[in-house]
């Protein structure tokens, strides 16, 4: 990336693996749970919480010298409230249905742990540049696992992809149906994907060892 | 050249190779290891981990047998082509044609269980260089027990995978696992493929094809096999009588129909001291008080006979053990030496619990008809605590009798 200094990349790129909201910090479980069993509803809750982190940690970092450190937590709910319910409307104006499936979960963004975390850890105390990069790179750390949860959920659930039945149509026996294969019904509950995320970080550490904790 | 020394050869061919395990282990399954420690205490015994496995699938062997003939059976009766008996040596039942039926659908469950567990268990024992355990010889057992004898092959195949792997491998394999592994395959089956596994359908061989038979436009008459907890749950009424329940002349999992067999077997368990008749017995006990609570409940006229509880309820509390399958899981699954309750105290609560839990769950849920598993793999994950709550209470009561000595 000839764009960015190497430092900055470092921004970016480590949220995507070594340094993974999700699977290596643990944050952020619940929304990964709750809300992909479709492809659609993951992208679009990891783009929400993209728009919300991105500029969160951009007025939180502008902010970052005037804010008295005692009511910095409420400054930041105040912000995060705010992205949040400017994402709602929009997902309500313009994505009805969608917006009736992630239901709840698109309020709770405001307590999704990763972006409370990275005001703390990061937009408190560095530059606008630097922090906006750090939200867009642990967004996409989120959004990254959550669309591969939601693949195989969606995939082996419903046998769909973003509504597109892939693997042909379950009440007219045609393609993979045609032989018998059933949909893993199993797959739609939120356990599974507790259990995907986890196959996820099992393959992770297994790549690379020096991820695993000592004992 | 016997076959010993050509296995003995192989191995020690593959000594030190990645290989080493997968030979090792067809070579002490077939015969007993030719190697002696030198060192250390040691401590005489005949019994290790193999012959405990094959206590437990010696006391299965009859439950599988009865299973294949009732599969016919009921696969008959069905059709309309013999009549009901009743009995346990009935000569309706002890046929060749009931035989062949039930060995055509159990016997290829039996080998995709062991074919697919025992593969999973060699790969994960070549990947992480120890021995192949024998942990998956009892669960490769149990698991063509508690299916339904129609499950598509290939999902019982997924589930051993996910079983095997999820259920026991990752948390270190044999001896470390917290959930029993034949459970968490039942699990599996059941939240994955629901349709396959319950409802008045899956019961009997059969049925599920003539209904897609009939779907195409054929003119047959339906087969139901409906469960006895299924006809109660609607307030039905009960074709069998409580002796077709004992002998086990009723539709159900391919093993868990004869309670008669199954408490033979318990004896077996109980007599070669494998399994824990404190356990046994206390999952008994806790099913008769939750039978008798729901007795008294209907009794003391608290609910009417409207309600949608009213017709499990109403059970006598101790056909709760003769319907369903709280016998099977009580002998076989809640005795798992790994998953249960080591201390003597806990495992009277973990049995107790594990029959309250299991009768709760069969009445007040009717999506779950039969509970057991579930009690069962819940309790499961509380084991350890109740054995720490054991311990800790041990160690604070001789803290104390010290201290009324120093006294």
């Amino acid at each position: 990336m000839g764009l960015l200094s190497k430092k900055d990349a470092k921004l970016i790129m480590d949220p995507l693996s070594d340094d993974n909201p999700i699977t290596i910090q643990v944050l952020g479980i619940c929304s990964a749970l709750a809300i992909t069993a479709e492809l659609e509803a993951s992208i679009v809750m990891a783009v929400s919480v993209m728009f919300v982190l991105g500029i969160g940690n951009v007025v939180i970092s502008l902010m970052r010298n005037i804010i008295p450190s005692k009511i910095r937590i409420i400054v930041q709910l105040i912000v995060v409230a705010t992205l949040v319910i400017i994402v709602d409307l929009v997902l309500k104006a313009f994505a009805y249905e969608l917006s009736k499936t992630l239901s709840v979960f698109v309020g709770l963004i405001i307590t999704n742990c990763i972006i409370m975390g990275r005001f703390e850890a990061f937009a408190l105390a560095n530059g606008p540049w630097r922090s906006f990069l750090d939200g867009i790179g642990n967004s996409f750390g989120y959004g990254l696992i959550l669309i591969l949860v939601g693949f195989f959920r969606e995939l082996l659930g419903s046998g769909t992809l973003l509504g597109y039945k892939v693997l042909g149509d379950p009440i007219e026996l045609t393609g993979l149906y045609a032989f018998g294969y059933e949909n893993n019904g199993f797959m739609l509950l939120s356990p599974m994907a507790l259990i995907i995320v986890g196959l996820i970080i099992w393959v992770q550490r297994s790549r690379n060892p020096s991820l695993i904790e000592d004992e | 050249m016997g076959l010993k020394s050509n296995l003995h050869s192989l191995k020690e061919k593959y000594k030190g190779t990645k290989l080493a395990p997968a030979f090792n282990a067809l070579h002490t399954f077939l015969y007993l290891p030719n190697e002696t420690t030198h060192n250390g205490t040691h401590i005489k015994a005949a019994d290790d981990l193999k012959r405990t496995m094959n206590t437990v699938i010696i006391a299965l062997l009859p439950c599988l047998v009865y299973g294949m003939f009732n599969a016919g059976y009921q696969h008959y009766l069905a059709l309309g082509e013999i009549e009901a008996t009743s009995g346990f040596f009935a000569a309706t039942f002890w046929t060749w044609d009931n035989l062949i039926v039930g060995m055509w659908q159990v016997l290829p469950l039996v080998i995709v269980s062991y074919g697919v567990g025992l593969a999973v268990e060699f790969l994960f024992a070549v990947i992480k260089g120890h021995e192949v355990e024998e942990g998956y010889l009892v669960t490769g057992m149990l698991v063509p027990l508690i299916v339904p004898i129609d499950i598509p092959l290939w999902m019982l195949a997924v589930a051993v995978i996910f079983g095997v792997v999820i259920g026991k491998e990752i948390f270190g394999g044999t001896g470390m696992n917290i959930l029993n592994p034949a459970l968490t395959i039942r699990a599996f089956l059941f939240f994955s493929y629901p349709t396959w596994m319950s409802g008045d359908k899956v019961w009997v061989h059969g049925a599920v094809e003539r209904d897609q038979m009939i779907a195409t436009g054929e003119s047959l008459n339906a087969i139901s096999g409906e469960t006895i907890l299924g006809a109660y749950a609607q307030n039905n009424s009960i074709a069998y009588d409580y002796w077709d329940m004992f002998w086990g002349l009723i539709p159900g999992s391919v093993g868990e129909t004869s309670k008669f067999l199954i408490i033979i077997g318990a004896l077996f368990l109980i007599f070669t001291k494998v399994g824990s008749w404190r356990i046994i017995v206390s999952t008994l006990i806790g099913a008769l008080t939750m039978g008798l609570i729901f007795n008294g409940v209907v009794d003391a006229g608290w609910i009417g006979d409207s309600n949608k509880f009213y017709g499990l309820m109403n059970i006598p509390f101790w056909q709760h053990l003769i319907i369903g399958s709280i016998l099977f899981g009580a002998v076989y699954m809640a005795t798992d030496p790994v998953t249960a309750s080591q201390t003597n105290k806990g495992k009277w609560i973990y049995g107790f619990l594990i029959g309250l839990i299991s009768i709760m769950i069969r009445v007040f849920n009717p999506a779950y008809p039969e509970g057991v598993f579930l009690a069962i793999l819940l309790m499961n994950v509380f084991a350890p605590t109740i054995d720490h709550y054991v311990v800790q209470g041990n160690v604070k009561r001789r803290m104390n009798r010290l201290k009324v000595k120093i006294n």
